[in-house]
């Protein structure tokens, strides 16, 4: 563990980007207790531009509410379906992927179709007709983001079962009669864990911005303040009120970066034989 | 020879100038959003083609804008005391665009055939109030009522009842005719050219029966589907006139502030749109009229008008628009009153139960509308969630009753009996109109009262019945009256007299005339 943090932080950009992270999760969670209000509620005349009134820094929206009340709130809403999202996305690849590797033959050959099937369907044009014709709501969004997300966990985790089944140990657990599922489970899955932390804090950050996306076409949950809806919200007042757009933006910007940044950190830290040279 | 070379200069600098003048005082471009499907106004009445429409076609009257008749192609009208005769003396030397005279025969064609067979609001009326429409002589006609009916006179201008050519249509299948391409009416302008997807060119009728009109030589109306560019072909001067709702709500102050550009919300008094809530009264908290009185008071309807809608349009008493006929504002009057509003709420026993709140899918404006509404309710403790979907979406869900609440605005139409019973009275409680009473609100007295001041002809009596049935309405609050919905037409200064009688732009360039 401790050589794993060393290996971590001898790469400065993930540090930086698991500073920003660990910054966007505390306002997220400290979010009630920043802005107690709702970031619903009209608390100031409309279009105040930023620092133009005490306790207002970033100004406020078309309908007078406070917008770093809505980019902390929206915090908390972006994180959780980027997170719940990207565990759907998982339950669903992993598992796939890793009969389709362990089985081969013709189970492999009808799971790869099935993957590809999905990888030729453009994901984003996926997501707006799911959310679409489910409801644009919390529960909708989630799935339809981890329904488009799982083909490349499933080809990921199907590459490292393929290589990890011809392993030793594993064919001596088939010779002592271990049952399949047991030895997927506990001697395959968990050598396969590293990749699939890289790649899921990477998810997050895509899931993040398709939720950003649907928000910003008005497909968001009109109940929850979202980045992608603030964003969306402002864009017509653009030219006059640019304040309005710029901050989520800039805060979609920066967390995505930022998990991307300490994901490939952790890709780094987790396999050391396999970093790209860096010192 | 000196002279004559002095007097040709000067004729040909006259004709010059003249040229010039002329050229630049009589072409108009106008916005159409969308384009429409058809220019046949008597078959399409959606809002693209009423707004072009009203130059090629005529009614029988034009209304000014505090709806009395006017004349158009009926130059006077006479009505018997009873209430059920109606004589309407036309205009003499009236043309149809093909040089074929216009007369009495038209009218009676357009009111009791062609009209009754496919318009859906002249139907009813003929359908229900009329006995009889003859021609007494060529310039003539007599409408004979079953029983008295008040709204007839208000229901006689373009959109609801355009003269329709019958050497043109009788006996040919009215949808089908190919003459519906290129449309044949009385009115000031000829459809000279239809570009699809571009534009639609209308030329001066030189023929017009009214002498010395119309000013304006040339109106091209532009088909330019995206909202900021009609806005940006009106700053940098290639559009003249923005009809009301072709650009956002938003926009609406920085052009109206260009200079030389001038704006009106007069020329709607005749649509007098009205939003409101929906509320379905079947179950639930919403059945009771007390909680529903509390979330009048709840509901913050100055801010909707001067935040959401950036001071457009005036806070609603009840039913009637202030802006329309038989209107009452001696009714309850609901303040916003947060604590008065927790204390209705509380009083009618409310529990929590999650409200559901279904927007309308028209754009940004409806979206904040939907957000302040919502947060207005939360803030006196009532649990609204918000149900977003398309229009196909909405209608679905409003017109089939699977709402809680849900946005909506409709027209007036110029009469009570036209435009706002329908929201009300029990007879219209059926699925599968999105505006029909979705509420199921249902009160024999406000459907006896509908009934009476529909079939009457004297005014005094009308009024009075429409002033009992907005205090009871306002006070059983069937729906939530948010805005008298303002429409701004946005055009150059130069153009005088656009907008001068009820529907505005609607009734055609026949008076407008550039300095």
């Amino acid at each position: 563990m401790i050589a794993f943090l060393k290996r971590f932080s001898r790469n400065p950009a993930a540090v930086v980007g698991l500073v920003i992270l660990v910054l966007v999760v505390a306002f997220a969670i400290l979010a009630p207790l920043l802005y107690p209000n709702s970031p619903w509620k009209p608390v100031q005349r409309p279009f105040l531009a930023p620092f133009a009134q005490a306790g207002f820094p970033m100004g406020t929206d078309t309908l007078g509410r406070d917008v770093a009340a809505g980019l902390v709130h929206g915090a908390r809403v972006s994180l959780q379906i980027g997170v719940v999202s990207t565990i759907v996305a998982l339950l669903i690849g992993v598992p796939l992927g890793a009969i389709a590797g362990y089985s081969g033959g013709w189970v492999d050959d009808l799971l790869m179709r099935f993957t590809e099937f999905f990888q030729t369907i453009p994901s984003f044009a996926l997501a707006i007709v799911m959310v679409a014709i489910l409801q644009p709501q919390l529960g909708s969004i989630i799935l339809a983001i981890g329904v488009v997300s799982w083909p490349p966990v499933a080809r990921l985790v199907r590459g490292e079962v393929l290589s990890l089944r011809s392993r030793e140990y594993v064919q001596a657990a088939i010779t002592i009669g271990q049952s399949t599922p047991r030895i997927i489970f506990s001697q395959i899955l968990p050598n396969t864990i590293a990749p699939i932390i890289v790649i899921g804090s990477l998810m997050v950050g895509t899931a993040i911005l398709l939720e950003s996306s649907l928000s910003f076409l008005g497909l968001g949950d009109p109940n929850l303040m979202s980045w992608g809806y603030m964003v969306g919200a402002g864009r017509t007042r653009l030219l006059d009120s640019w304040w309005i757009s710029f901050f989520p933006g800039i805060a979609i910007f920066l967390t995505v970066l930022a998990l991307n940044l300490a994901g490939e950190g952790l890709n780094d830290a987790l396999n050391p034989r396999l970093s790209r040279g860096r010192k | 020879m000196k002279l004559s070379r002095y007097a040709f200069a000067a004729a040909l600098c006259a004709a010059a100038m003249g040229f010039t003048a002329a050229k630049a005082e009589s072409v108009v471009h106008v916005v159409i959003e969308p384009e429409p499907p058809l220019l046949m106004q008597g078959l399409a009445q959606n809002a693209p083609t009423n707004t072009i429409a009203g130059n090629i076609y005529e009614g029988l009257l034009r209304y000014n804008q505090k709806l009395e008749p006017q004349p158009s192609l009926a130059k006077s009208w006479e009505i018997s005391d009873d209430g059920l005769t109606y004589v309407f003396h036309l205009q003499e030397g009236v043309k149809w665009h093909d040089g074929q005279p216009f007369t009495a025969d038209d009218v009676v064609f357009s009111l009791d055939v062609f009209l009754r067979e496919v318009h859906p609001r002249w139907r009813p009326i003929t359908d229900n109030q009329i006995a009889s429409v003859e021609a007494v002589d060529p310039l003539t006609v007599r409408i004979v009522l079953k029983q008295p009916f008040g709204p007839l006179m208000t229901a006689l201008e373009v959109a609801s009842a355009p003269m329709i050519p019958k050497h043109i249509y009788e006996g040919t299948d009215f949808r089908t005719n190919p003459a519906n391409n290129t449309p044949i009416g009385t009115g000031p302008y000829k459809l000279q050219e239809w570009k699809k997807g571009s534009y639609i060119h209308l030329v001066r009728n030189t023929d017009y029966w009214l002498a010395g009109h119309p000013k304006i030589d040339e109106i091209y109306w532009q088909v330019i589907p995206d909202a900021a560019a009609r806005a940006v072909a009106f700053e940098t001067g290639t559009i003249d006139v923005l009809p009301a709702g072709s650009v956002d709500v938003y926009d609406v102050a920085r052009l109206s502030a260009l200079e030389g550009a001038c704006m009106t919300t007069g020329g709607w008094e005749m649509a007098s749109p009205i939003a409101w809530i929906a509320v379905n009264l079947r179950e639930g908290p919403l059945s009771d009229k007390t909680f529903r009185q509390g979330l009048m008071h709840a509901i913050d309807r100055n801010f909707g008008q001067e935040v959401v809608w950036n001071g457009l349009g005036r806070v609603p008493t009840g039913p009637i628009a202030s802006t329309t006929r038989f209107y009452d504002p001696a009714v309850n009057i609901y303040d916003f009153d947060p604590d008065k509003a927790r204390e209705l709420i509380a009083q009618s026993g409310y529990k929590g139960e999650t409200i559901r709140l279904l927007k309308l899918p028209y754009g940004e404006i409806w979206d904040r509308w939907a957000e302040a509404v919502r947060q207005n309710l939360l803030d006196v403790g009532v649990n609204v969630e918000l149900v977003s979907s398309d229009t196909a979406g909405w209608t679905q869900k409003t017109s089939d009753w699977d709402f809680d609440m849900t946005f909506n605005f409709l027209y007036q139409l110029g009469d009570p009996a036209i435009g706002v019973s329908r929201s009300y009275v029990s007879s219209n409680i059926a699925k599968g109109n999105p505006f029909g009473n979705v509420g199921g609100y249902s009160n024999p007295a406000v459907d006896a009262l509908f009934a009476a001041a529909s079939a009457e002809a004297d005014e005094a009596v009308r009024q009075a019945k429409y002033s009992e049935v907005q205090k009871i309405l306002t006070d059983e609050l069937p729906v939530l009256w948010l805005l008298e919905m303002e429409q701004p037409t946005i055009y150059r200064c130069d153009i005088k007299d656009l907008v001068t009688t009820a529907i505005g732009v609607n009734d055609g360039f026949r008076d407008a005339w550039r300095e």
